[in-house]
């Protein structure tokens, strides 16, 4: 029977998945290892973390090989926008246990410390306020982190990257690569401004506000959430390197370049939550 | 309409690596789904020793087997076995073998991804069941690990807690090779709604789990920075609450429930039309009920946690929203019934196990329905009663599917026809067994016996052993499952192409035992 179904692209066996199976065994034994001070922990945590990147730098190495070669057609380009799709989707999830924590803390928990027999018989005196470290008397005091200094400025600074890079698509689309380089580089540029000023509000906290991740819920929700946001800035950052140097070697086409446009969703997504993180970790 | 690649094509494949290295490197779907049930019965193996010396321990009131922190990790680990390393990936076996013969893909969406999602679950097991020898032993907070204990415990808590993240990367890359192989793969013709059943509730599954395995992860890593970094999530002193640990693990768990029992549905739904010889009666709206369940599912998890001092206005939403469920529940239920309704059935063995889990899925569902009734679940939460509820709906629910779908689908796996004498006896031993074991805790938890214990009141001590005389009947019972798949695998009568006399679909279009590769041309599908 013939059709028009254009075959769809099965690949070789492959060695590198056993070696990110290795590598993650090592990373959390080490972990572990590392965690309860026993020796070679940050050894083996490190062994593993080798060998995951040397499988990442293989494995998608093969995959970029694979595409230029032309092996992957409509169809293939049709499963890895889906795929991205839900990747996404699902770091979208790991944000919202987070942004969930933050919520219920600052509408029930703190508010439940503060009232009725929890006030009376366990925490006298405590009062309900945001932010908080607690009831714990023996707390140390802290400033909180303010909006409208450095966060203000990354916000301009992440929003500005967002359009920088979809200033670099429509070159790409163009076809205009002198453009599509300098987009990239711009937005790359901006990524690591703002993980240096992040790197730097980290310093001033612990520094002069005295913020630390052990201050209390404040503390634990500000920097698992700003933490887990700078990591991915980190994660799209060498992402959009990636997208840089293989444009220098000559890839992508106006009509074949979906690593580019991946990697664009990524971004904006990491746009997105940063502008969710600006309003309810630092403004209101 | 079956395009099968002759056979002298199939014997050599490229890349061509043999023994241990065929089985590490495979992009092979087939290979992957073997791999995958070979895995999870193993796994279901261990599980179930852990599960036998806690059986063994409350066999008598006092201790005599296990010491009590023994015995609590044990249960903890019991439970993690099982659903983590047993039931889950099982079902992914199953749709790694059978979801792209049943939509005429040639593999799955991503090959080589497939091959990492399975072997990222052996570290886990080794994280997972090593933790027992570390100091301190294994975690000892139940499988739902609630702080405050799983805050207070020793190293095997932390291997947990890697464990579950790597089983939780597995489970997202499966997830989504699912999601994409269905939605993209499928052969022409196949449309959305000609798919199998199974098809349709493992795509809903897999966005289950791609929405909330992300959650757990979450969740554990909360509990690893409280534990080793100084975070107050889960520590009232600082700000936080334990019960936000409940919140979050809920919001990830009740899904999961679901998660290991759509593609039970799903199995179900392909046997009971074969061997009713009826095409499956309510097809759209058993597709409508499984999305239903699956929406539902997000806005019930606090009927977990009745007893923690919730609002009465929570208790009543999460009361009706949880009843609200067993109405696409049920539907499946009679659509089953219907379909078999002056059917002309025969009663081989992936029937039997298709017409039991039936049954006594839905004396589980019903007692679900009476957990769900928050006045009532204040009584008999965490007792044997909720032991006895999801055993009805894991074991003879999923369990019970999943050995229907092997008996079903080993022929097309093997070449061979599994023994039906053999099949008879283990299904008979294990659904008798089964009740043995798990219908006096109903009356236990109503009495008031608390779960999660080595030691209990004199009253309680008929009921415990006759639960574990049946616990050890129908551990054996299930090496005779053992023998049956390897007789199976070693000879028999051989299967045609189509093993069952009216099973429909793909799959059956495809020699048996289906040749390494299927469906390189896609069939056309009218
Ligand atoms: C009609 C559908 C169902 C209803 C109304 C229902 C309701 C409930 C309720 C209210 C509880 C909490 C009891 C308590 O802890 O006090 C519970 C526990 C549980 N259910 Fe169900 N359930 C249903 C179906 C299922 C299914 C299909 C599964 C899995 C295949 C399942 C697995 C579980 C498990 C594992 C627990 C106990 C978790 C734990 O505390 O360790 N349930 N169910
Ligand atoms: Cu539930």
């Amino acid at each position: 029977m013939t059709h028009a179904l254009e075959k769809y692209f099965v690949p070789e066996p492959s060695i590198y998945p056993i070696f990110g199976s290795v590598a993650l065994l090592l990373f959390g034994a080490g972990a572990v290892m590392w965690l309860h001070g026993i020796g070679p922990g940050p050894l083996v945590l490190f062994a593993g973390v080798a060998i995951l990147v040397y499988m990442l730098f293989g494995w998608f190495g093969q995959v970029v090989r694979e595409s230029e070669a032309g092996l992957y057609g409509k169809r293939v380009d049709k499963s890895f926008r889906w795929s991205m799709g839900w990747f996404i989707f699902s770091e979208v999830m790991f944000f919202a246990a987070f942004f969930g924590a933050l919520f219920y803390v600052r509408v029930l928990s703190v508010p439940w410390l503060a009232s009725g027999d929890n006030e009376a018989l366990l925490w006298e005196g405590f009062t309900q306020a945001w932010p908080s470290a607690g009831p714990n008397p023996h707390a140390d005091p802290f400033t909180p982190m303010g909006a409208w200094g450095i966060p203000a400025l990354n916000t301009l600074i992440l929003l500005t990257s967002g359009a920088t890079l979809t200033w670099a698509h429509y070159a790409l689309l163009r076809g205009d690569r002198a453009r599509l380089k300098l987009g990239l580089f711009l937005t790359i540029l901006l990524g690591v401004i703002f993980l240096g000023f992040q790197v730097y509000e980290y310093f001033h906290a612990y520094a002069d506000l005295n913020l630390r991740l052990d201050s209390g819920i404040y503390g634990s929700t500000f920097f698992l959430l700003t933490g887990f946001h700078g990591l991915h800035v980190t994660i799209g950052a060498i992402m959009l390197t990636v997208m840089l140097f293989r444009t220098m070697a000559g890839h992508f086409q106006p009509d074949n370049h979906f690593a580019f446009e991946a990697t664009a969703w990524y971004w904006h997504f990491v746009d997105v939550v940063w502008l969710m993180l600006f309003v309810v970790v630092y403004w209101l | 309409m079956a395009a099968v690649i002759p056979e002298r094509l199939q014997e050599h494949h490229h890349g061509a690596h043999t023994g241990l290295m065929r089985w590490i490197t495979t992009t092979n779907h087939k290979d992957i789904g073997t791999m995958y049930l070979i895995f999870s019965f193993v796994m279901f193996l261990a599980g179930g020793v852990m599960a036998l010396t806690l059986r063994a321990e409350l066999f008598q009131p006092g201790l005599q087997v296990v010491q009590p922190e023994l015995f609590n990790q044990l249960t903890t680990l019991h439970g993690l076995v099982m659903v983590f390393g047993a039931i889950m990936p099982a079902f992914v076996g199953f749709a790694n073998w059978m979801i792209p013969l049943m939509i005429g893909a040639s593999d799955m969406a991503f090959a080589r991804m497939n091959n990492w999602s399975f072997w990222l679950l052996p570290p886990a097991a080794i994280l997972l069941i090593g933790s027992f020898f570390v100091p301190g032993g294994a975690t000892a907070a139940g499988w739902t690990l609630y702080p405050p204990l799983s805050v207070q415990m020793g190293m095997g808590m932390d291997l947990a807690i890697f464990a579950v993240h790597i089983m939780g990367v597995s489970s997202i890359m499966g997830a989504i090779n699912i999601v994409v192989t269905i939605l993209n793969m499928r052969a022409p013709g196949m449309t959305m709604m000609k798919m199998p059943l199974f098809c349709w509730t493992w795509l809903i599954t897999a966005y289950l789990l791609i929405a909330v395995m992300p959650v757990l992860a979450g969740a554990v890593t909360m509990l690893l920075t409280d534990r080793h970094f100084g975070t107050s999530f889960f520590n009232a002193a600082g700000g936080g609450d334990p019960v936000l640990y409940q919140h979050i693990f809920w919001f990830f768990g009740h899904p999961e429930v679901y998660i290991m029992i759509l593609p039970a549905f799903g199995i179900v739904s392909q046997i009971i039309p074969t061997f009713a010889r009826k095409p499956l009666f309510g097809y759209a709206s058993m597709v409508y009920a499984t999305s239903s369940i699956a929406i539902l599912s997000f806005i019930v998890w606090a009927h977990h946690m009745f007893t923690t001092g919730m609002p009465a206005a929570g208790q009543l939403f999460f009361m009706y929203a949880t009843m609200l469920i067993a109405v696409p529940t049920g539907v499946k239920v009679f659509n089953w019934v219907a379909t078999m309704w002056r059917g002309s059935m025969t009663f081989e063995t992936p029937m039997l196990f298709a017409v039991g889990f039936i049954f006594v899925f839905t004396m589980g569902g019903f007692t679900g329905l009476i957990c769900a009734i928050a006045p009532v679940d204040i009584q008999i939460h965490d007792t044997y009663y909720v032991v006895a509820h999801f055993h009805y709906v894991l074991v003879a629910g999923s369990l019970f599917a999943l050995f229907a779908g092997a008996y079903y689908w080993l022929p097309k796996w093997t070449g061979h026809m599994p023994d039906e004498r053999i099949g008879k006896l283990h299904f008979w031993c294990s659904i008798v067994f089964f009740n043995v074991t798990f219908f006096p805790m109903h009356f236990l938890g109503l009495a008031g016996m608390p779960r999660r214990v080595p030691d209990y009141a004199l009253q309680f001590a008929d009921f415990n052993a006759l639960a574990t005389i049946g616990a050890f009947g129908f551990g054996l019972s299930q090496l005779i499952f053992l023998w049956a798949v390897i007789k199976c695998v070693r000879g028999g009568e051989k299967a045609a192409a189509r093993s069952w006399e009216s099973a429909e679909g793909l799959e059956w279009t495809v020699p048996s035992p289906a040749p390494h590769h299927t469906f390189e041309e896609a069939p056309v599908v009218r």
